[in-house]
């Protein structure tokens, strides 16, 4: 089978900072509503009104798979997401300790570390979010996406550039 | 289970607190939020009470769908009897407060009693905890919120708080959460204060099991796209309810100069579009903000770009905080819009009865009702800006003779100014109309005459009758889950009809009220929105109850009976203009004088509205003083209420 690209991608300015995502989340993996339970989290700065979603970036060199001491995180190529083995885990929260995004959660009601599995590859937080904030794409059309954005800043620099240099002529 | 969420009975007096589960049989008959929360406030009050003394009792509550998949459950709503009028207090919020009370175990709050000292309640998983709030007293509304999750060391913290107004008794301040989020309407904020409650602080990990995860997944997707392919949820998502006062203001539907107008005019500035644009840029292109879980996003978020408050961020500004410091008051400035709606923000005052209180006083000033001695040398002009922003400072601290006055809302102020100041205010039950401007439409006129918290706009207001909508979508609309057969008019201008269209949507909100839902997820701005017939899904697959539309219908009109049994325990009567369903006078006798051409000249014709006043009583089942008969009572099965004075 083919392997699957596609990634989370997360645009901060776009978060309306609703949660919604945190609410399906919990609903789609545990069956319930608590936002304590989603492996994915609004961080918020309400004071400034910022609001940046995070999650785990399913890192190709993970270090939560790095660190655990009896393997129980692994890849899964097929759609790019690492997971974790809750037979093999030993509960010792190594991964948890050194995430650098704090993707890896500690569940203290289950006992268990929790982390985002893309939702077997129909992230649910995705299919909700309505402004797009998140995002689930082909891994090698994520910079694509920039490279446009950026290059139309230039586009119109240069027009501007264009129009002064017409105007002083 | 969100049905297995409980109730606290908390008396400040002695510290008692009481945890308990709300029985099944009264979920089935209040089924929560605002109904449940009337029914514990009828039973949990006597007669003639003080509002402001350690008698009255505030109920804070969550929907029975808070925190569940329902699109939108973030409402919160706060109870009492009113210190405006004395009648039925009632306020209504979103943000992110009931979710988190009912992650910590709680969707009922009642508060009784006064603490001896400033305190706060602190809500943790099932615990309830009352806390010493002496080093927060005296601080606005959001550095009391950020205070909390210091000394709590939690910064997932939820608190529903008061700011100065509040502390100060001013009676019309408003209970707030997050950065503008309010319970602004009948002066809860008071209430809290009266009772040395600066605060509860929420937070909560508690599951809520859902009934069935994935069916509830599914049409909680349905339900969202019905919501946001509405064409006005869009535009709320782009422009928030500023909107509004564009599309209103254009045919002539805005109150200015108090109510001398109908109409604002050159007001560029203070167009949906030029606010959109202050935001875009202060903030960027994505500036909408939403509530707990919902899709709409219809709250903007700048910075106020100019003068001496430069660089200060807020949320906002909606459609009210535009009547309040724009078309009442006559002022046309951005900054002032901007700087008004954060001063409120602020303070916890109401931003609908600020504004329109000064408003009403700079009609007294013109009109030498009230001098410069009344106002301290306040040149209280219409079109005056900085007269209107110093008054709203005043109001919140009680400054001067005026601000000390204008903070006992619109009744004991006019008592108090004298002469015939009573004649110019606008008022129904004590509490001050919206800046909408009802006169050309008779349907919105008769919903802001019989709300039951006073005059309101989100207790029963038939806003889709402005769309002049073919007489079969209405038919469709409002011939379900209970037939009508009556007449029905396209036309806005029109009176047949409307009392039935009245009594359609004040149960319509009082559903959505004990859901916990939005207002804009329903039948109020847009006609394609969920009601009755969609609710009963999105019920069962959340918390397992069963319930058909009719049945959400009966919960929905006992519980508006048990505010209106509420209303008239405290002095309700028909036509009486303190504390009737009875409009200011200039409704009847001031005709439009700006507009469209079918809105200028139109007054309300006081022989329709008493007619109109007759058939709204006849399907509510009340006699022609409002009364209801006692075969009402019994088929709504409040006949033996109250049941357990308490």
């Amino acid at each position: 089978m083919e392997p699957m690209g596609k990634v989370l991608v997360i645009s901060p300015e776009k978060c309306t900072g609703c949660r919604l995502c945190e609410l399906v989340c919990s609903v789609f993996h545990d069956g319930v509503s608590n936002a304590a339970r989603s492996r994915i989290k609004i961080m918020k700065w309400e004071s400034e009104g910022l609001y940046i979603p995070m999650s785990c970036q399913q890192c190709q060199d993970a270090p939560c798979m790095i660190v655990c001491p009896v393997k129980a995180i692994f890849r899964d190529e097929k759609l790019n997401r690492v997971m974790v083995n809750h037979d093999i885990c030993i509960g010792c929260r190594s991964c948890v300790a050194v995430c650098p995004f704090g993707a890896m959660n500690f569940n203290v009601i289950d006992r268990k570390n929790f982390k985002c599995d893309l939702c077997d590859g129909d992230p649910q937080c995705v299919r909700f979010c309505e402004v797009k904030a998140v995002d689930y794409v082909d891994a090698d059309r994520v910079s694509t996406a920039k490279k446009k954005a950026a290059a139309e800043k230039i586009t119109a620099a240069q027009r501007q550039a264009v129009a002064l240099e017409s105007e002083l002529r | 289970m969100a049905l297995n969420r409980k109730i606290a009975y908390i008396d400040l007096s002695t510290g008692k607190i009481e945890i308990k589960p709300i029985p099944l049989d009264v979920r089935k008959k209040f089924l929560g939020g605002r109904g449940l929360d009337a029914y514990l406030l009828y039973n949990h009050t006597e007669k003639g009470i003080d509002p402001l003394g350690p008698k009255n009792t505030m109920m804070v509550s969550g929907g029975v769908l808070t925190a569940t998949l329902a699109s939108a459950t973030a409402r919160t709503h706060v109870m009492a009897k009113s210190p405006l009028a004395g009648m039925i207090g009632s306020a209504n919020m979103g943000g992110f407060f009931a979710p988190e009370l009912a992650w910590a175990g709680f969707h009922h709050l009642v508060i009784k009693g006064k603490a001896e000292k400033p305190v706060y309640l602190w809500i943790h998983n099932g615990k309830i905890e009352i806390r010493d709030a002496r080093n927060i007293w005296g601080k606005t509304v959001t550095d009391t919120q950020w205070a909390i999750r210091e000394e709590l060391g939690d910064e997932d913290i939820k608190s529903l708080v008061i700011g100065p107004a509040g502390e100060n008794l001013v009676r019309i301040a408003n209970v707030m959460t997050g950065i503008k989020n309010s319970g602004g309407r009948t002066g809860m904020g008071a209430v809290m204060g009266s009772k040395n409650l600066k605060a509860i602080a929420a937070r909560g990990t508690m599951d809520i099991k859902i009934a069935h995860p994935k069916e509830a997944l599914e049409y909680n997707k349905r339900f969202i796209d019905q919501i946001t392919s509405a064409k006005v949820n869009q535009t709320q998502g782009t422009l928030g309810t500023p909107f509004i006062w564009g599309a209103t203001n254009s045919w002539g539907g805005i109150r200015t100069r108090n109510f001398q107008y109908n109409q604002e005019l050159y007001c560029d500035e203070i167009e949906p579009e030029s606010i959109d644009e202050a935001c875009a840029e202060t903030i960027g292109p994505y500036h909408m903000t939403g509530c707990f879980g919902c899709q709409v996003h219809c709250r903007a978020k700048y910075k106020i770009p100019t003068g001496p408050y430069a660089g200060v961020y807020d949320e906002g500004p909606e459609y009210t905080s535009q009547g309040a410091f724009c078309g009442e008051p006559d002022c046309r400035s951005l900054e002032t819009l901007l700087v008004g709606n954060h001063l409120v923000d602020q303070y916890g005052m109401d931003n609908l009865e600020t504004g329109s209180l000064i408003s009403w006083a700079m009609e007294l000033y013109e009109l030498g009702i009230l001098t410069s001695k009344e106002t301290d040398g306040l040149d209280l002009r219409f079109g005056n800006d900085e007269a209107l922003l110093e008054m709203v400072t005043r109001i919140c601290y009680r400054k001067g003779w005026l601000g000390d006055t204008l903070a006992e809302g619109g009744i004991i102020a006019s008592e108090k100014i004298g002469k015939n100041s009573f004649d110019y205010l606008i008022q129904v039950k004590g509490v001050s109309n919206l800046h909408s401007d009802e006169r050309a439409t008779p349907a919105l006129a008769l919903n802001v005459a019989t709300a039951s918290r006073g005059s309101d706009h989100l207790r029963s207001r038939p806003a889709i009758d402005l769309y002049h909508l073919p007489e079969g979508v209405l038919r469709k609309i409002y011939s379900s889950p209970v037939p009508y057969d009556g007449p029905l008019s396209s036309e806005h201008t029109e009176y047949i009809g409307k009392p039935w269209q009245v009594f359609w949507q004040e149960n319509c909100y009082m559903a959505v009220d004990c859901l916990g839902i939005c207002k804009y997820h329903t039948v109020f701005l847009g006609a394609t929105l969920p009601n009755f017939e969609d609710w009963p899904k999105v019920i069962y697959y959340n918390t397992g109850l069963e319930l058909t539309p009719r049945e959400i219908w009966d919960i929905a009109e006992r519980c508006n009976m048990i505010e209106r049994l509420f209303n008239l325990r405290e002095g309700l009567q028909r036509e009486d203009l303190y504390r009737g369903d009875m409009l200011n006078h200039r409704y009847f006798d001031e005709p439009c004088q700006r507009g469209a051409p079918d809105v200028v000249g139109r007054a309300i014709d006081r022989e329709k509205f008493k007619k109109m006043l007759d058939e709204f009583y006849e399907y509510k089942g009340l006699d022609q003083n409002g009364v209801p008969k006692p075969e009402t009572l019994k088929r709504l099965g409040v006949d033996k209420e109250p049941s357990h004075l308490l």
